[in-house]
């Protein structure tokens, strides 16, 4: 086994394919279907019903005649639609944090969407689309209300996982599209996976479920719960109803904070920052003085002499703001909190996995504490014990939960290799 | 290099080991066939992938790079391996063979009584920590029972102990003793031994000796290199 430290400094990153690379999907333009009407209202598990919905998704590569060749990826918390290439509508759309080339967060999968990667568009028809409750063009909390005429704010209702993949399997029909080859996430993408392998066992023959558990753990229900915390407490809350006024950045940029705590490893931080860790003899009188602003400019973030985490942090924390709505991220993160496959077999997960149909994949990866090896592994347990053909991988990594993003070269093998095995 | 051309080589190089050799022989009636020390080949895959019949379910212990699956699932069996190697189980997902990454000196998944027609624990049993729970655990999960080991008895491996009184190398065993996986050795006699005394039932025996295997007889706890046995539980 390879030092975890060397091998998470030796790797990064792969270098973005740009717009006319021949691996990239290129140009993308968003597309919308309005997926509920009044005549057809979406009901959600919270017993309320919503309507009208409309869902942004992205869609690259073609369709094969027999509509067999479709790998929908589902996208976590902070994801959008716009998995690979560049969005040729990030001016009209307002979202130059998708702009060419300089764009903070252009796509979020790249390195392995695209001609000759793992989910090869030469080949396979790639679907994404945005969650409910998001903010990335399906509706959301930052979407009017029809009763009242203004943004719903927190008089959107609550929405789970269950409510998304319905939305998913309206949006299949639309398409129509019977069953993906492949469904793929990773995080809360990953337990969209599971719960559409549960709610619609035929829709996929294959279902591949990365770092991601049948359920939170109550440390990750904890972070969230703090993270939401920060939202409501900031001043410029204003109980939700802060479109148009000042936004509770403080507040969001903390949660986000946060979050991305839970990303990283103990191991992978130390060897990011440790180089960048202020000395003892640093130390200065006026240190809690406000005479650095942060980066950017009126972020309300202020900059005590930074360690060099705390820089990334921030830094973390104004490109959300950017790009990223509060009440969205209560949502999301109370869909993540309150999901649980076992409630298909009346909170026995073994009893619930007995629904499942198709090849599952799942990968877990060694040094994530938000969604651990050992919640993984429950989940292809469960799988197991019912019989059902399922590979499970517990990915040497260093770089914690966002390994799923990162560990390209193994989950790429991985990947592909699956989707080999699916076409057999 | 036969036999005889062994003995005779070892008369000039080591003549105590020769005479011991010769001992070995003459307490032995069966001794003097011909014995080889080529790299091993897959010989209990081909036996094994003869045994299964065709749509059985079968469960792999340790089932590397998921070849022996490949194969039994190409005439249309249910596979499922467990497997420890990251890397083996990328090539087993490259063949398209479910694999779950499990320590069998940990808690396997909680594979339901009777829930696979075959168990299989191909050169295995000897890597592991605790040999007797993972051979209850498969004659609990399985029908029947595969298991393939490594013959501590042969000749070879106990000319090496009594003479040069060093852990002994083959072909079989081809590493030293601190670096080898194998933490558990046994021959043929104790593991008849243990199905004898645990009500196991052994359905059918084969020794590996010479390149090639055969109907397994008494003389093979000294004269096979591998042995492979197909047991079950007394009741089952």
């Amino acid at each position: 086994m390879s030092d975890p430290v060397d091998a998470l400094v030796g790797k990064r990153k792969r270098e973005m394919d740009g717009p006319d690379s021949a691996h990239s999907v290129g140009w993308t333009r968003p597309r919308h279907a309005e997926l509920a009407d009044e005549a057809n209202p979406l009901l959600l598990e919270c017993g309320q019903s919503i309507w009208p919905v409309t869902v942004e998704y992205e869609l690259y590569g073609e369709l094969s005649p027999a509509r067999d060749n479709v790998i929908m990826i589902f996208h976590a918390l902070s994801g959008d639609a716009h998995v690979a290439g560049w969005d040729a509508t990030w001016q009209e759309h307002g979202r130059p944090w998708r702009a060419w080339p300089d764009g903070k967060s252009p796509n979020w999968w790249d390195s392995m969407v695209g001609p000759g990667k793992a989910f090869d568009t030469s080949r396979y028809c790639v679907l994404c689309a945005n969650v409910l409750g998001s903010c990335y063009g399906t509706t959301g909390p930052s979407s009017t209300n029809p009763a009242t005429g203004r943004p719903y704010g927190v008089e959107f209702p609550p929405v789970t996982v269950g409510d998304w993949v319905k939305l998913h399997a309206r949006l299949l029909d639309h398409l129509g599209i019977d069953q993906l080859l492949l469904a793929v996430g990773g995080s809360l993408g990953g337990q969209q996976v599971i719960e559409l392998g549960l709610a619609f066992p035929d829709r996929a023959k294959g279902l591949a479920v990365l770092a991601a558990s049948p359920q939170l753990s109550n440390q990750g229900v904890a972070l969230n719960y703090a993270a939401r915390q920060a939202i409501v407490n900031d001043p410029c809350f204003a109980s939700g109803q802060y479109y148009g006024c000042c936004r509770p950045e403080a507040g969001l940029g903390i949660a986000r904070m946060i979050g991305h705590i839970t990303y990283l490893s103990e191991m992978g931080m130390e060897a990011r920052f440790d180089s960048g860790r202020k000395k003892p003899d640093e130390l200065r009188c006026d240190l809690f003085n406000p005479h650095e602003r942060a980066l950017g400019d009126g972020s309300g973030f202020i900059a005590h002499n930074e360690f060099e985490v705390e820089s990334y942090l921030t830094r973390q924390a104004l490109g959300f703001n950017e790009r990223f709505d509060a009440n969205s991220y209560l949502y999301i993160t109370k869909a993540m909190d309150y999901y649980d496959a076992a409630q298909w077999g009346d909170g026995d997960l073994v009893k619930a996995m007995a629904r499942a149909r198709g090849d599952w994949l799942v990968a877990s990866f060694t040094s994530d504490w938000l969604y651990t090896p050992a919640g993984c592994r429950r989940l292809a347990d469960a799988l197991c014990v019912n019989l059902k053909p399922v590979t499970y991988v517990n990915i040497e990594s260093g770089y914690g939960h966002d390994a799923f993003l990162l560990e390209v070269d193994v989950l790429e093998r991985l990947l592909t290799g699956f989707l080999k095995g699916l076409q057999r | 290099m036969t036999h005889r051309d062994l003995i005779q080589q070892l008369m000039q190089s080591k003549p105590q080991m020769a005479e011991a050799v010769a001992f070995l022989a003459s307490i032995d009636t069966q001794f003097g066939q011909e014995s080889g020390g080529t790299p091993r080949p897959r010989w209990d895959h081909d036996l094994i992938g003869d045994l299964i019949p065709d749509g059985s379910s079968v469960l792999d212990l340790g089932c590397g790079d998921g070849a022996l699956l490949e194969r039994l699932q190409a005439k249309g069996c249910r596979g499922q391996g467990l497997e420890v190697d990251q890397e083996s189980i990328v090539r087993c997902v490259e063949r398209g063979v479910p694999v779950i990454q499990s320590d069998l000196d940990h808690a396997l998944p909680g594979f339901p009584d009777q829930s696979f027609d075959y168990v299989v624990l191909e050169e295995t049993l000897q890597t592991v920590r605790l040999p007797e729970v993972v051979l209850r655990e498969m004659l609990r999960i399985g029908r029947t029972g595969i298991v393939s080991f490594p013959n501590f008895g042969h000749w070879w491996v106990r000319t090496q102990l009594l003479i040069e009184g060093r852990m002994p190398m083959t072909p079989q065993l081809s590493k030293n003793w601190f670096e080898t996986d194998n933490i558990h050795l046994f021959t043929i006699r104790d593991f008849e031994g243990w199905c004898a005394d645990h009500a196991v039932t052994i359905h059918q025996r084969f020794a590996y000796a010479e390149g090639a295997f055969h109907d397994l007889i008494p003389a093979d706890n000294v004269l096979a290199e591998e042995a492979l046995f197909v047991i079950g539980a007394a009741t089952s």
